[in-house]
C-alpha cells in the first residue's frame, strides 16, 4: 500500500472543502471495504484519506415519514436491512442489502460508499494487466477479448464492458431515489439515475460527483409501487457473491393489471440500470407469464454481449420474469 | 501485490518473545493518540486500541490494518490472515459487538471502538466460551485456520438471533470460508449453542 496521510473529519463542511482542494488525491474513508481492498491492490493510491465515520452523528440516521424515507449515507448496510420501516414500506431496499456481500461487510460498509463501489472486473483489479481504460485511461480493455463471463451486456462501450457490481443501487434507481450531497458552497439533490455515468469513451469517470462532493443521504419517495417491491438475485454461489443477473421490481397493481412498474437490472449492466422500455411494455397490461416475458425482451433489446457474457441476455430476461411474477403475487 | 506494505516494526517472533507485546515499544513519552481534529497523520503514529477490555498502546505506520496491529503489535495471533482482501472471513473480530473484517479496517480508524478478538472470548487458562466448546464437541474444524473467524461470526450470529433455521445460520455464517468444508459441523455447533440459549 502506498503511503498516505489520514485525518478524521469533525465537520462535514470542512471535510468537503479539504477534499475539494485535494482533488483526485483525496478519498473519503467510510467502511473501507472497497477502498482499503483496492489500496492494497495498488488500484487506488490516494495521498490523503479523510475518515468520515465521525460524521455518522449527523448523517447516520434512518427517518421514515409520510412523504418517504431518508437514509443517511453513513448508515451501515446491516442497519438499514433490518429496519422495520424499511422492510415494511420499501422491501426491495432491505432485500438488496441482505442479498449483498457478507454479514461482516454489511456491518462495515456505509450506504454512501456502497453505491460507489468499484467493478469486480478482474482486469481492473489486477495491475499486472496494462490494458484497463477504467484504471488507466486510454490503455485499452483486456476484457473485450478476455475472461468476460461476469461482464455487462447493457450500456457497454468499446472502451469498457465492466459490470456495475452493486445490489442496493438497483433498488434506489427503481424507486427514483434522490441523492443528497454536500459540496463546497452548498450541496445539491441529484436523481439517483444521474449519479453514475455511462462508460462511453471515459470509463474512468464513474459518477457525476464533483471533486470533494460528498453523498450525505438518499431520499426515497413513498410511491404507490414501493410496498409491492422485491429483489431477485441470481449468482454462482448460494450467498456471498455478486449477481450474474438480478432484478429489482416495484409494481402498482389495479387488480391483475399493472398501473405502474419500476424495474432495475443488476449484474448485467455497466451502471445501475433502469429498464424504462420494460416498464412501458407492462403499463396497463395484465401481469402474466406472457406480458412479463414481453417486458423482459424489451429490457434486453439493446443488449450487446461480448464473448462468455452472452448467456446473460437470456438469464437476465428469466430473472426479470421471475421477479415480476413474484412481485405480482405479493400480499400487500 | 506490486508494493507490499513495508515492515512496520518488530517481527512477529520478536513481539511474541517480549512480554505482553506492546510493552516492548518505546511509548513512555507519548500520551495521546495522534488524531486531533483536522490534523493529518502520516508515517508512524501512536495508536490506542481498546482490545478485549484493555487499553493497548503502540506505534505503527498509519497503513497498518487492525489485523496486522493485532498480530504483529499486540501479539494476538488468534486472529488469522487468510486472503487479506475481505473475502474469506479468517480475520473476523468484533467491533463494538458486531462482526467485522480486521483486514479491511485501518488500525488508526479502529481507535475509540471496543475490539474483541478470539482471545477475548474466554479468560486465559479459564474455561472455554460456550461456542468454543461447541466447536470442539461438534468436530467443527479440521485444519483450524479459519476457526477463530468462524467462532467470532458464530457468536455474533447467536447474539443477533439469526439461528431460526439451518438456512438462516448458513446465511449468517456465509462470510467465513472453510477450505476443509467443515460447514455442516459448524452449523451443528451454532445450532447447539443457540438451542442452549447462550453464546
Amino acid at each position: 500500500m502506498r503511503p498516505f496521510a489520514i485525518e478524521p473529519a469533525s465537520d462535514a463542511a470542512v471535510a468537503v472543502m479539504a477534499a475539494a482542494k485535494g482533488g483526485g488525491d483525496v478519498q473519503y474513508l467510510a467502511g473501507g471495504t472497497t477502498l482499503i481492498d483496492l489500496m492494497k491492490l495498488d488500484v487506488l493510491a490516494p495521498e490523503r484519506l479523510i475518515d468520515i465515520n465521525p460524521l455518522a452523528r449527523e448523517h447516520g440516521a434512518i427517518v421514515a415519514g409520510p412523504g418517504g424515507l431518508r437514509l443517511g449515507a453513513l448508515v451501515r448496510m446491516s442497519d438499514a436491512a433490518v429496519h422495520p420501516a424499511v422492510r415494511a414500506g420499501w422491501p426491495v431496499i432491505a432485500q438488496t442489502l441482505e442479498a449483498a456481500a457478507s454479514p461482516q461487510i454489511r456491518n462495515m460498509a456505509s450506504l454512501g460508499g456502497n453505491v460507489l463501489q468499484r467493478t469486480r472486473c478482474a482486469y481492473y483489479r489486477d495491475t499486472r494487466w496494462a490494458a484497463c481504460n477504467k484504471r488507466t485511461p486510454g490503455s485499452g480493455c483486456a476484457a473485450l477479448e478476455g475472461v468476460n463471463r461476469r461482464h455487462a451486456v447493457l450500456g457497454v462501450s468499446e472502451a469498457c464492458i465492466a459490470a456495475y457490481p452493486g445490489d442496493f443501487a438497483q433498488a434506489l434507481i427503481a424507486l427514483e431515489a434522490v441523492v443528497v450531497t454536500l459540496a463546497p458552497g452548498g450541496g445539491r439533490r441529484i436523481a439517483f439515475e444521474d449519479l453514475h455515468r455511462p462508460p462511453g469513451s471515459t470509463p474512468h469517470l464513474e459518477t457525476n460527483l464533483a471533486p470533494g462532493e460528498l453523498i450525505v443521504a438518499f431520499e426515497i419517495p413513498r410511491a404507490p409501487w414501493a410496498a409491492r417491491s422485491l429483489y431477485v438475485k441470481i449468482r454462482d454461489r448460494a450467498s456471498y457473491d455478486f449477481a450474474l443477473a438480478s432484478a429489482a421490481v416495484a409494481l402498482d397493481m389495479d387488480g391483475a393489471r399493472v398501473r405502474e412498474a419500476r424495474i432495475a437490472l443488476g449484474g448485467v449492466a455497466s451502471r445501475p440500470w433502469r429498464a424504462r422500455q420494460a416498464e412501458g411494455a407492462l403499463r396497463g397490461t395484465v401481469l402474466d407469464e406472457a406480458s412479463a416475458a414481453g417486458a423482459a425482451r424489451a429490457a434486453f433489446a439493446g443488449a450487446r454481449a461480448h464473448g462468455e457474457a452472452a448467456f446473460k441476455r437470456e438469464l437476465g430476461q428469466r430473472t426479470l420474469v421471475r421477479a415480476l411474477l413474484a412481485a405480482g403475487a405479493m400480499e400487500v | 501485490m506490486a508494493d507490499p506494505t513495508p515492515p512496520t516494526g518488530p517481527s512477529r517472533r520478536r513481539v511474541l518473545g517480549a512480554s505482553a507485546g506492546a510493552a516492548a515499544l518505546p511509548l513512555a513519552a507519548r500520551a495521546a493518540p495522534d488524531r486531533g481534529p483536522g490534523e493529518p497523520t502520516a508515517g508512524d503514529a501512536l495508536m490506542v486500541l481498546r482490545v478485549n477490555g484493555q487499553e493497548r498502546r503502540f506505534t505503527a505506520d498509519v497503513r497498518t490494518t487492525l489485523l496486522d496491529a493485532l498480530r504483529e503489535r499486540l501479539a494476538l495471533t488468534g486472529t488469522k490472515k487468510g486472503c487479506d482482501h475481505g473475502q474469506c472471513g479468517a480475520c473476523t473480530v468484533h467491533l463494538d459487538g458486531r462482526s467485522a473484517l480486521s483486514c479491511l479496517t485501518l488500525a488508526i480508524a479502529a481507535q475509540g471502538h471496543e475490539i474483541t478478538t478470539i482471545e477475548g472470548l474466554s479468560p486465559p487458562g479459564g474455561p472455554l466460551a460456550p461456542m468454543q466448546a461447541a466447536f470442539i464437541e461438534a468436530d467443527a474444524f479440521q485444519c483450524g485456520y479459519c476457526t477463530p473467524g468462524q467462532i467470532m461470526s458464530a457468536v455474533a450470529c447467536v447474539k443477533e438471533g439469526r439461528t431460526g433455521s439451518d438456512e438462516e445460520i448458513r446465511e449468517a455464517m456465509s462470510g467465513n470460508i472453510c477450505r476443509c468444508a467443515a460447514y455442516p459441523h459448524i452449523v451443528a455447533a451454532v445450532r447447539a449453542v443457540a438451542g442452549r440459549g447462550f453464546a
